[in-house]
């Protein structure tokens, strides 16, 4: 066709019936078909990306995700990073003062046990440090506070707290509220963007900075996380504290009115501030040590390899990688356990399959339909009846040990245990999925002709022979491809194990699913989801290089 | 296939054998579907033959654990459950995946082969992997919709399975509709609009007729796959939504009771019916498409 273009060419271009070159108009053609074909995967392609690709993704991105330390002590983590570890010695106060704030501002918002728990997984112990610390933060305060307010009893009400600090008619610190917002909202997972009428006063914010931050926190986290009307509301004694430990220094002589008035009342009270570390030390003895500074380090970055590092039994200390102590490495041995008992369970199916294949694929077509229900029966079968029937049959009061003891195999008293165990998974998993080995396995032996056989035994061949040397070459794609549909179902399973597997027959899927609904470390269980993703993709794309994912069967 | 009559002993030794060992085989597929039939009509609150059962002495056998699955109310209450989510979800799944097979055989489609693997993956990945990410996924869209939308909190609960289980019947969908597809005559299109019939009369005058057998065995297994479905629901559902499958997983971890081998023996009832229609569509398509029985 295009030669027949090119010749025309010399006469100009060939002309469509309604004028355009041809060229132009078929390329518009099929540039329609092709628009045409997309519009009618749209709707699906869209559908399984947002509510599918997209949804695991995220899921995945939570292996490396690790915002909750930066998050939760936003001020300790940004002081912390000066500090050496290996030094010996420990932080310097600000990083315990810093600690103190944000500690004090976790506990309000109930955030500091999960930041304590992340912790855990890393350092064991340190979540009841952090739970303990939650309880006892706000003594200080409140003694503050109790200071200030029986000095200066306007300071019990809080109208004046707000009047002190509300920008008004002011100039306001709009870039301070704005990042309060960002910090209460990243500390609750929330926007933390509701609407409110507080603005810190510029002018505070310059004399008094820790009070008017501590003060805009509370108002933040007042107003868009339990949305009360922080006008009327007494802060956190944290803001007390904090005020009471700048007008030590603070130089109010800028300040006229009302506010001069308060403060230089305040200014007065007598009130004793220990050093940061010491009243940490006193909560719990614990912050006087390197370790929990150290972890905090350790694992403040914003993205962290530490769920992966712990996926494999190894975890980031602050020497480097390590492994896990030996009471913990549990993982690599569970990988290693799925991968073998999924190749026990696909060596078993080969082994049971391919003999009913053969004989599936030489019976004359009605014996062989026949049989096939056999096959298709239990594939068609809901998977949690097979599961049920296996767990009837192989207990120890079950069908199997019954009639074990009836033919006078076993005693009455040693019931052999097939279940909750190993041999459980492997022959209940084994059952369930031989239909995906012999269907496979089915087709191929189907296009394997059987005048080979008899032309290679015409030839001398013994029977052995002829099969070993004509037909199972032959038969080696079906059983190919039945072993890597077998193998990656079986590498992902997880209710059978679940149900037949007890503790020593799950699989990793078994794990994920702990670490989902009953420990919570949502981190660890998405990178080893990952792992496992990752192995099964690896073997679909063979499973697509040797079969083709045109050429799935089904029934 | 039959023993010639020349056979040598070894030969006649290993033909039967061979035959034996296939034979045991079967058993091992098949037993543990037929031992669960027998067993629901245990009179006793046991999951293996009582010696009555096994005298075959009417005493020993009772249709308890049946009226137990018709009455008791969480038995009923999942049934009907699984009754809701699996048609939704298998309208879902055909629906779009028939469309989007229609596409996907056109002779032109840019990236095919990535479309037909996202397409693919919900029978890929692990249900496992797949259900937390839903599990994230869902819960967010959840609140939206209860916050935001202000529905009803079990309303968006049925929604939040059907849309998750849909999505896990697509596969089927796609690969049983393409496959019947490949044999389709397109010269049969040209021919309806030639004669002035609009795409959407051709569609369902002419292709749809044609590749029905297709969409049928692809929408049973949309709906096989959701109504046997626990991982995803465990996760994505709440306890409003308990499906069958998920009331026999409990009932398998905690208290096992043998009204399960009663719904077992109805699932398997269940699934002898849609081997069957299955099986016929398989055959009928065949016909239809012109290939001939080998």
């Amino acid at each position: 066709m295009s030669n027949a273009l090119n010749q025309d060419a010399e006469n100009g271009p060939v002309m469509a019936a309604d004028g355009t070159p041809l060229k132009r108009s078929l390329a518009r053609a099929l540039r329609r078909q092709k628009g045409r074909a997309l519009l009618l995967i749209a709707p699906l392609l869209i559908f399984v990306l947002v509510t599918f690709i997209v949804p695991i993704g995220s899921m995945l991105f939570r292996s490396v995700e690790n915002d909750i330390v930066a998050n939760t002590l936003p001020d300790t983590v940004q002081r912390l990073a000066s500090w050496d570890a290996t030094s010996g010695e420990l932080p310097a106060e600000g990083v315990y003062e810093a600690m103190y704030y944000d500690l004090f501002v976790a506990a309000e918002a109930k955030r500091h046990t999960r930041l304590g728990s992340r912790l855990n997984y890393e350092e064991s112990g340190i979540s009841s440090l952090f739970r303990q610390s939650g309880r006892k933060i706000d003594d200080l305060a409140k003694d503050a506070t109790k200071a200030l307010e029986s000095a200066v009893p306007a300071f019990k009400d809080g109208e004046t707290w707000y009047a002190l600090m509300n920008a008004g008619n002011d100039e306001a610190n709009s870039g301070l509220l704005s990042a309060m917002r960002g910090r209460i909202g990243r500390l609750n997972d929330s926007s933390a963007s509701g609407d409110m009428d507080f603005a810190p006063s510029a002018l505070m914010a310059d004399i008094l900075p820790l009070t008017t931050r501590s003060y805009t926190e509370w108002a933040v986290y007042e107003a868009t996380e339990e949305g009360r009307d922080p006008a009327t509301r007494d802060p956190w004694e944290l803001v007390p504290l904090a005020l009471l430990q700048e007008l030590k220094t603070a130089d109010l002589s800028g300040l006229t009115g009302t506010r001069a008035e308060l403060l230089t009342q305040a200014q007065a009270v007598n009130f004793d501030i220990p050093p940061y570390s010491e009243v940490l030390a006193d909560i719990d003895p614990e912050w006087g040590t390197i370790l929990p500074w150290e972890t905090i380090q350790t694992h403040s970055s914003k993205y962290t390899a530490g769920y992966f590092l712990n996926a494999v039994d190894a975890q980031k200390t602050p020497e480097g990688y390590a492994w896990q102590p030996e009471d913990k490495q549990i993982l690599l041995k569970l990988f290693g356990r799925t991968l073998i008992m999924s190749m026990i369970i696909t060596c078993s199916c080969i082994l049971l399959g391919y003999p009913v294949a053969w004989l599936l694929a030489n019976l004359p077509t009605a014996k062989a339909n026949l049989l096939m229900i056999l096959v298709l029966l239990p594939f068609w079968t809901s998977l949690l009846v097979r599961t049920s029937a296996w767990k009837v049959m192989l207990q120890q009061q079950g069908v199997i040990n019954d009639v074990l003891v009836w033919l006078g195999l076993v005693d009455d008293a040693n019931r052999l245990i097939m279940i909750n165990n190993q041999f459980g998974t492997i022959v209940a998993m084994t059952h369930i999925l031989l239909p995906f080995m012999i269907l496979p396995m089915y087709s191929v032996m189907q296009t394997v002709p059987p005048s080979y056989l008899r032309a290679a035994k015409s030839l001398g061949a013994t029977n052995w022979t002829a099969f070993w040397r004509v037909y199972f070459p032959q038969s080696i794609p079906g059983i190919g491809a039945g072993s890597i549909l077998v193998f990656i179902l079986s590498i992902g399973y997880y209710i059978t194990p679940e149900i037949v597997g007890g503790t020593k027959g799950v699989f990793i899927s078994n794990r994920i699913a702990y670490h989902i609904s009953s420990s919570l470390n949502w981190g660890l269980a998405a990178a080893l989801g990952s792992i496992l993703l990752a192995v099964v993709l690896l073997l679909y794309w063979c499973y697509d290089r040797i079969v083709g994912i045109d050429n799935v069967k089904l029934g | 296939m039959g023993l010639p009559p020349y056979a040598t002993t070894p030969q006649r030794i290993w033909y039967y054998s061979f035959r034996v060992i296939c034979a045991l085989i079967f058993i091992f597929l098949i037993t543990p579907i037929i031992v669960v039939m027998p067993l629901s009509f245990n009179a006793e609150n046991f999951f293996t033959f009582t010696p009555e059962m096994l005298r075959l002495d009417p005493d020993g056998y009772s249709l308890k654990h049946y009226q137990d699955f018709f009455t008791n109310n969480e038995w009923q209450r999942s049934l009907k459950n699984s009754l809701i989510i699996a048609p939704f979800a298998t309208l879902i799944s055909v629906s779009l995946g028939t469309l989007a097979a229609i596409g996907l055989s056109q002779s032109h489609v840019p990236f095919k082969g990535t479309i037909m693997a996202i397409l693919i993956s919900p029978m890929i990945v692990p249900l496992i992997i797949s259900a937390t990410g839903m599990f994230f996924f869902y819960s967010t869209l959840g609140n939206w919709l209860e916050t935001t939308l202000g529905l009803d909190k079990n309303f968006v609960g049925y929604v939040k399975v059907i849309l998750a289980h849909s999505v896990l019947g697509i596969p089927f969908v796609i690969i049983t509709v393409t496959a019947t597809l490949v044999g389709f005559d397109r010269s049969l299109t040209r021919a309806a609009a030639n004669m002035g019939a609009n795409p959407v009369t051709t569609f369902f005058r002419v292709q749809m007729p044609l590749i029905l057998p297709g969409v049928i065995s692809g929408g049973l297994f949309a709906f096989i796959t959701s109504f046997d479905e626990v991982v995803v629901v465990l996760f994505v559902g709440s306890a409003g939504q308990k499906t069958l499958p998920w009331q026999m997983f409990t009932g398998l971890r905690e208290q096992i009771s043998p009204t399960i081998l009663a719904v077992a023996t109805l699932l398997v009832g269940i699934s002898i019916i849609l081997l069957t229609v299955v099986e016929l569509l398989r055959r009928r398509s065949e016909r239809l498409r012109g290939i001939v029985e080998s």
